[in-house]
């Protein structure tokens, strides 16, 4: 891509935004529409526009390519480790309230026991996936 | 086969397709109308979710706590299609001479 | 004959879908680009996707999300969103594997069109 000035400098700007929503999308997944994997998509596509804008090179000085490689497998267990708390306390496998977990005021951020420890790591796992999809697609040998 | 024989081709085989599926819409239950699908389950989850599950967000409190499984399982299939591109697109470097591709210990 | 035209009218998001599975289908069959094909099967995905959601609404009834003022209140039915969620995903990986062995076959043969692919096979596989 060129040195394009209306692109470089609307994508600075545009981009830490698009990445702030992405977040609070995936923070209020249990009180809003939206969730780990709306969020995750957003983040997703914030790096897609950053790749796009500023070049493959300046995606790979901000995140290695090993380094998004091997945060692919981050979700899957992250996911499974917070699962393990219902086993550790006695009661089956992904137990929420059976945990004795305590759910908190209904309609305040930190309610609903694990959802939002889930919530996050699915986010971060479909953001993973959407940028290194695209990466690697675009990558030419 | 030219492009116009795929075409005459295809559309046929697509009406046979299309045809079945409009006369199987005619005999379902009206859309917006409480259908059969309305059982004892979507009771339970409507009227237990705030107080079984604590999220507001009766679609997250399904897919995060009744049917954590089912979200546990689909993320292992976001993680095997990644698996599955990087397959196909990453190739390992050769070594210049060595065709098996085993790395030489000096 | 009116009755199934009112029929049709009353279900419109089930025969919208029907419509939309009939033009994903025959652009996969009918396109001989590699690309085209697979938005074909991403249109046919999202056809299912729709029909399986609109039969979960009913009129006159709110989204489900709780209100812990009015904690009784008549919601739609949340579980095709739940499905269709993982569905969703599902397709994602799918298409993005199919364009992965897309570009195989496009940095081997140098074009994205099937017909001349295979004919361009067929003479490679008879000098052997």
């Amino acid at each position: 891509m060129d040195d394009d000035i209306i692109l470089n400098e609307v994508a600075t700007r545009v981009v830490p935004m698009i990445c702030l929503f992405g977040v609070y999308i995936i923070f209020n997944g249990h009180l809003s529409p939206g969730g780990g994997f709306a969020g995750g998509t957003v983040i997703g596509v914030a790096m897609v526009l950053f790749s796009l804008v500023f070049g493959l090179r300046a995606t790979f000085a901000m995140v290695p390519e090993n380094l998004l490689i091997l945060l692919t497998s981050l979700g899957p267990l992250w996911y499974a480790v917070t699962g393990l708390v219902g086993v550790f306390r006695g009661v089956g496998f992904l137990a929420n309230a059976n945990a004795g977990i305590n759910l908190g005021a209904p309609g305040s951020l930190f309610s609903a026991g694990l959802i939002p420890v889930i919530t996050f790591g699915v986010g971060i796992s479909v953001a993973i996936t959407v940028t290194i999809l695209f990466v690697i697609l675009v990558e030419a040998d | 086969m030219k492009p116009r024989h795929l075409m005459l081709l295809a559309l046929p085989l697509v009406l046979v397709i299309a045809l079945p599926m409009l006369m199987v819409v005619a005999t379902m239950p009206t859309y917006g109308e409480v259908n059969p699908t309305f059982n004892y389950v979507i009771e339970h989850y409507n009227a237990h979710a705030l107080e079984e599950t604590g999220a507001t967000n009766v679609v997250t409190g399904i897919i995060l706590d009744y049917r954590a499984y089912d979200t546990l399982i689909e993320t292992t299939v976001l993680f095997t299609g990644t698996i599955g591109v990087l397959l196909a697109l990453k190739s390992v470097p050769r070594r210049r001479g060595d065709l098996s591709g085993r790395r030489h210990n000096p | 004959m009116a009755a199934v035209i009112d029929v049709f009218v009353r279900n419109y998001p089930y025969v919208y879908a029907v419509l939309l599975f009939a033009i994903g289908v025959y652009t996969l069959l009918s396109n001989p680009n590699l690309i085209k094909k697979v938005i074909g099967l991403n249109i046919a995905s999202t056809a299912v996707f729709l029909f399986y959601i609109a039969m979960g609404n009913v009129r006159g009834r709110l989204e489900p999300l709780v209100d812990p003022a009015h904690p009784h209140a008549e919601f739609v039915n949340p579980i095709p969103t739940a499905l269709i969620l993982t569905g969703i995903v599902v397709s994602i990986s799918v298409t993005a594997f199919a364009l992965s062995l897309v570009l195989k076959l496009f940095r081997h043969y140098g074009m994205l069109n099937a017909e001349e692919m295979v004919r361009l096979r067929g003479t490679i596989d008879e000098d052997h």
